[in-house]
């Protein structure tokens, strides 16, 4: 089977056409440079991605959330079991960019950080 | 006039831009700054953009927006450079004098240099007149963004997006991982105004259906948006008739563009120009009136803040230095472009011996093309070949030779 994906490591954005065979790449064209070839192979054959979203802070000055997200790339089909786990959470501040809010998520060997600061209201 | 304080100094708005400005001048010399944001928190836009992929320029790392403020904040912090928040600049003359409101009063100020940071707002229905009823459920993405990303607000379950601009289509990612459903991603032009990026990771991942050469006709709904007919355009981005159909929805994103917000230059009589909706600057981002820089989204548009941040670092060393040199201005080339291209930043050169960054705009996708900076007597300054060049890609190449007449850009 072939599949054309574009890869998206640099501007030029070479057009690539990816020979496939029972999932597996056995051939990449169009790539101006080796690190396409990866690409393709790991759009392919392990697509992951870094995912980020929000969780509600109670207490908190100036946010009603704390931004997340995850601290390396998961795989492409985990993302939604890895959604429904952050949804269930609520926080309360203080929250120091960087905090761990889940260790090792779903076993991937992989946490959910805070990427913003979070002070306590006092007046709260 | 009886001001409150004299500043080397003021930056206008804490954004990237604004942040790096500060940064860059005080690194150049200058003390005596003070940086105004309206904002209760520093950081500009990037607060909320809670996706990563900043900083792969700047810091050489995949960041968040507000971990990429952050890391800016805490620089201006460490770099003792005075700011105010909750600040906001309502009046700008041409001698430098501001006025702002702040918690603490009104207050006039007046400047040796001031650097316009003010970033953009997003273009709204009334901008490119949508017709229909004017039920609640119409949003800009950006203001989606915001509700759903800081203020925890649902917003709707089923939604449909008119534009494909980077700020939709990373909205469309953000609502599908919340939970709702996107109606598709219908966009005007024939190609997509996004990066290719956000096309695949943000609509081709959770299979977001696009429609290109589609746009929104009429709005329906009394109270509450109930849908949308959709017409496909020609040519000429006119719809064509009976093309039409009824799409069912409860939301409306619009991510339509953004335009700089420059009310606060105009005041001052900075020259603006239709190309960007930005500054007419020299390559030093001075704007016609002396000692007043622009950089960042306020001055053109940019696709990534890493740029508007490497634009607002170099504003920030040449309003350093004419703020301790008081230079008098040296003559200025004009710089000239070719039909097809969008437009081109900065628009005259001065002669000095600094290399000069110019940006510029595709108005069309174009493949295997090459640039050709020619100078008056036709002399090749740079010649640069693109396997591809999209409209959604802001351009940038380096002058290195030094500069003696106007200099034209062309696409060949
Ligand atoms: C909704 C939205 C989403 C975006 N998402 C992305 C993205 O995901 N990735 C990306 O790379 N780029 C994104 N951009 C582009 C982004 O704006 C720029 O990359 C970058 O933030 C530009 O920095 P800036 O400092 O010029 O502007 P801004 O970040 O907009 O900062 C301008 C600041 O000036 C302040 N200000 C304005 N007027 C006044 C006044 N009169 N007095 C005092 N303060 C004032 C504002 O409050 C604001 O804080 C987005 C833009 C918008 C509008
Ligand atoms: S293949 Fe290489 S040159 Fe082509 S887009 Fe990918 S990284 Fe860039």
């Amino acid at each position: 089977m072939k599949k054309k994906i574009v890869c998206t490591l640099c501007p030029i954005g070479c057009e690539l056409e990816v020979e496939i065979q029972e999932g597996k790449v056995v051939s990449v064209e169009g790539s101006l440079c080796e690190r396409g070839v990866k690409y393709a192979k790991d759009e392919i054959e392990n697509p992951t991605r870094c995912i980020s979203s929000s969780i509600p802070v109670r207490g908190g000055k100036r946010y009603e959330t704390v931004s997340v997200k995850t601290s390396s790339a998961i795989p492409k089909d985990k993302i939604f079991d890895v959604m429904n786990k952050i949804k269930k959470i609520q926080l309360k501040a203080p929250i120091k960019l960087g905090d761990i809010i889940i260790k090792n998520v779903l076993n991937l060997n992989v946490d959910i950080a805070a990427t913003r600061n979070i002070e306590k209201d006092k007046s709260k | 006039m009886k001001y409150d304080r004299f500043v080397d100094l003021v930056v206008i708005g804490g954004g990237p831009a604004g942040l790096s400005t500060a940064i860059s001048a005080k690194k150049n010399g200058i003390d005596d700054i003070l940086l105004l944001e309206r904002e209760l928190c520093l950081g500009g836009i990037l607060n909320q953009c809670i996706h990563d992929g900043f900083g792969l320029h700047l810091f050489k790392e995949n960041l968040t927006g507000p971990e990429y403020a952050q890391k800016q904040i805490d620089e201006l912090k460490t770099l003792n450079i005075s700011y105010l928040t909750d600040a906001m600049v309502i009046n700008l003359t041409k001698s430098k004098e501001l006025e702002f409101i702040h918690r603490t009063g009104h207050k006039l100020i007046k400047a040796k240099a001031v650097i316009l940071a003010m970033g953009c707002r997003e273009r709204t229905r009334f901008n490119i007149q949508i017709p229909g009823t004017r039920p609640s459920g119409i949003y800009t993405a950006g203001t989606a963004q915001n509700l759903v990303n800081l203020q925890n607000i649902k917003i709707g379950k089923n939604i449909l997006i008119l534009g494909s601009g980077d700020i939709g289509l990373i909205m469309a990612r953000r609502l599908t991982l919340e939970g709702m459903n996107i109606a598709g991603v219908y966009e005007i032009m024939s190609y997509t105004a996004g990066l290719e990026r956000n096309i695949q990771q943000c609509l081709n991942d959770y299979s977001i259906p696009l429609f290109l050469s589609s746009t929104v006709t009429e709005i329906f709904g009394k109270g509450r948006i109930e849908g949308v007919n959709i017409g496909k355009v020609d040519k000429d981005l006119k719809p064509i008739t009976h093309s039409e159909r009824f799409v069912k929805c409860d939301t409306l994103l619009l991510s339509v563009g953004l335009i700089p917000e420059n009310e606060l230059s105009k005041k001052a009589g900075v020259k603006i120009t239709d190309f960007t909706g930005g500054a007419v600057v020299d390559s030093e981002l001075q704007t016609n009136i002396e000692g007043i820089f622009s950089c960042g989204n306020v001055l053109q548009i940019h696709d990534l803040a890493d740029y508007a941040s490497l634009e607002a670092k170099r504003a920030g060393y040449f309003a350093a230095r004419y703020i301790k040199s008081k230079q008098k201005r040296y003559n200025r080339y004009k710089i000239n472009f070719c039909e097809k291209i969008k437009y081109a930043s900065p628009n005259y050169i001065v002669e000095n011996k600094e290399a000069i960054i110019v940006s510029f705009r595709i108005k069309k996708p174009a493949k295997n093309v090459v640039l050709i900076v020619k100078d008056r007597e036709n002399n090749i300054l740079v010649k640069k070949k693109f396997i591809r060049l999209l409209p959604s890609e802001l351009i940038q190449i380096k002058l290195e030779r030094e500069v003696k007449s106007d200099i034209y850009l062309e696409i060949e």
